[in-house]
């Protein structure tokens, strides 16, 4: 290969960070490809069309010719906002949904994590049955729950002799699909403590427990102050899966009647009965904008981490 | 459903009154009781709606219909039978290996490229150029739908990649796509497992005279076959579960993968449950085995990725 290997000593061998050696052109070029390659990709299909909803959110669109794109201004955000009856209802499902994930699933999730962590008997059994859910997706979640859900044959209803509705009724069913999400939520926030919680000292925990503190005390003085990075990122996975939810009432009614979500306003716009590009893209945004909080705050996490560790 | 009971696993209790024994892991007796007791329960409560629908998907529907769901009986494979016509699941699993298979080594393939040099070389860029991908990762699909529905709607392909002749409908997009989203997370994972190769391999490996490209090829790539095979299941499992995507970029029926398949069958099923339940039993089965056969890569690529070390 046609590096030129006469020269490099041996004590710019010993420190790892120092001015690169100059490379040959081929190896150049071949880094610059291996970088410019995916990066185009990414660049493309997700950079991109962000920026183009952002500019389109404030435009008029039918999607079809181009030529027809017609600035609004900000029309679409004060529609959105006034007089688009879904998007309030929407904002409040998103919160609900939010609210409901950390409460339940997520809480239990770690109880379990720190339950399972301690030499129990069974503790990989147990871990499988939590996080079997996980491999399924949300959609196929959704249909499973069907035989529980349904008005005529579905066990809730035989077991308790009503005839309700669960995934119908506007009134119950974000509830009926949070349970579902919950199921498949709890094993995967379950994983990620117990990796978590496979970093915690043993011996911080051997020297609480030779002072004399229990195990809540244990729990909250040191067990959960060390987790604090984990806390961190399941709080930004919590937030960000429940601005991406989609699947589950997709399949139930396409986010409709008691169901909307903005993830599913905005595709309604797109490849429902009108497609108005303009207005889906400034839902759009607005999802963007409220992620990308979240995304800043996991990002610096971490790369924290990242100059922690050099 | 009783997902919401809390479990009771930390009952406050007298400190423990002999400190000489038991170990820091292990819990005392009265306690490990009730934790595997509620433990128990949780578990089975957790299993249940998988047992229940393979349950159900066994039973045929007019002895349902006649004794009700609680009861046991009424043995039969129809259902299977017919939620493999009716749902035309002979095709859409191919479908989705079509789209699986690519992506997944697309997805490999390109964050192992830039894992590469963001481990190997420190250049000034790279945090930039992770968060570029790692912040890909963790957007809305949804806030990028409409530029790119409506760019694929426009942009040809060759028959041999689309039959409909663009981007909409094609295997191709759903590769792509999914590739984009996903290698995010894959060079970050990979990007740190890189970084604890010793970097005296490398230096030794060019004054041997190897150039960036076989040190990447046969001496990166080797070493990190672990994570690869972590991240190659997770993915897997991934990309077959995805359903945005395949939901709006998809509306040929011939074209469906499995998951977005569901969205027809909905209407066809959801009149008899056992049929929903034989069903979500053959959509479950290929991820399930996968998750069986490769239990320690799934845990260790989802473990790889959320924490260090």
């Amino acid at each position: 290969m046609s590096v030129d290997t006469a020269q490099p000593t041996k004590d710019d061998a010993r420190t790892t960070r120092r001015k690169p050696r100059r490379r040959s052109t081929k190896d150049r070029l071949v880094i610059a490809t291996m970088i410019a390659v995916p990066t185009a990709l990414v660049v493309w299909l997700v950079w991109l069309p962000a920026l183009a909803s952002v500019g389109l959110s404030f435009t008029r669109w039918n999607g079809f010719r181009l030529e027809n794109i017609e600035w609004v201004g900000t029309q679409n955000y004060r529609d959105i906002t006034t007089i688009y009856p879904p998007f309030w209802p929407a904002i409040q499902h998103n919160l609900i949904w939010l609210v409901f994930l950390f409460v339940f699933p997520t809480v239990l999730g770690m109880l379990l994590a720190v339950v399972l962590d301690r030499e129990m008997r069974g503790s990989r059994f147990y871990q499988t049955a939590f996080y079997l859910p996980v491999v399924l997706s949300l959609a196929l979640v959704g249909f499973i729950w069907q035989l529980f859900y349904s008005t005529d044959q579905g066990l809730i209803n035989e077991v308790f002799g009503t005839r309700i509705d669960w995934y119908g009724d506007p009134d119950i069913n974000l509830w009926a699909v949070l349970v579902a999400t919950a199921w498949r939520h709890t094993g995967y926030i379950m994983l990620i403590y117990l990796a978590g919680l496979k970093g915690v000292d043993g011996s911080l925990r051997e020297a609480a427990a030779v002072d004399g503190a229990n195990e809540v005390k244990t729990f909250f003085n040191i067990i959960f102050p060390v987790m604090r990075p984990i806390n961190l990122i399941v709080l930004v996975i919590v937030v960000i899966e429940s601005l991406r939810a989609f699947d589950l009432v997709w399949i139930v009614n396409k986010g409709r009647n008691g169901l909307e979500l903005i993830s599913a306003l905005v595709s309604q716009n797109v490849i429902g009965e009108a497609t108005r590009f303009g207005f889906g893209s400034a839902l759009a945004v607005i999802m963007m904008v409220i992620s990308s909080v979240f995304i800043t705050v996991y990002l610096r996490i971490v790369f924290t981490q990242d100059q922690e560790e050099k | 459903m009783s997902t919401n009971t809390a479990p009771a696993p930390v009952e406050p209790e007298t400190p423990p009154t002999n400190k000489h024994a038991g170990g820091t892991g292990v819990l005392n007796r009265k306690r490990g009781t009730i934790a595997t007791v509620v433990m128990a329960v949780l578990a089975f409560v957790w299993l249940f709606p998988l047992l229940w629908a393979v349950y159900n998907s066994f039973r045929d529907y007019s002895y349902t219909q006649a004794n009700g769901y609680l009861s046991f009986g009424g043995w039969t494979l129809g259902n299977y039978e017919e939620a493999w016509t009716r749902g035309q699941f002979s095709r859409t699993l191919l479908n989705s290996l079509y789209i699986t298979v690519p992506a997944v080594l697309l997805t490999l393939f390109l964050s192992s490229l830039v894992a590469f040099v963001l481990a190997r070389f420190s250049y000034r860029f790279n945090l930039t150029l992770l968060g570029v991908f790692l912040a890909a990762n963790l957007l809305p699909p949804q806030a990028l739908l409409i530029p790119v529905f409506r760019m694929f709607r426009d942009i040809p392909l060759p028959s041999f990649l689309s039959d409909t002749g663009t981007m909409l409908n094609s295997f191709t997009a759903l590769v792509l796509v999914n590739t984009a989203f996903q290698m995010g997370f894959c060079a970050f994972v990979l990007s740190n497992y890189m970084k604890t190769i010793p970097h005296d391999i490398y230096e030794s490996a060019e004054l041997d005279g190897a150039s960036v490209w076989r040190q990447y090829w046969q001496l990166t790539m080797p070493l990190v076959r672990p994570a690869l095979a972590a991240l190659a299941t997770l993915q897997t499992t991934w990309i077959y579960n995805e359903f945005f995507w395949a939901t709006v970029l998809i509306s040929r029926g011939d074209k469906f993968p499995v998951t977005s398949a569901l969205n027809n069958l909905r209407g066809q099923f959801f009149a008899d449950t056992n049929l929903v339940a034989a069903g979500s039993v053959i959509v479950a089965l290929p991820v399930i085995i996968v998750f069986f056969v490769l239990q320690k890569q799934f845990v260790s690529g989802l473990t790889l990725g959320s924490t260090k070390g």
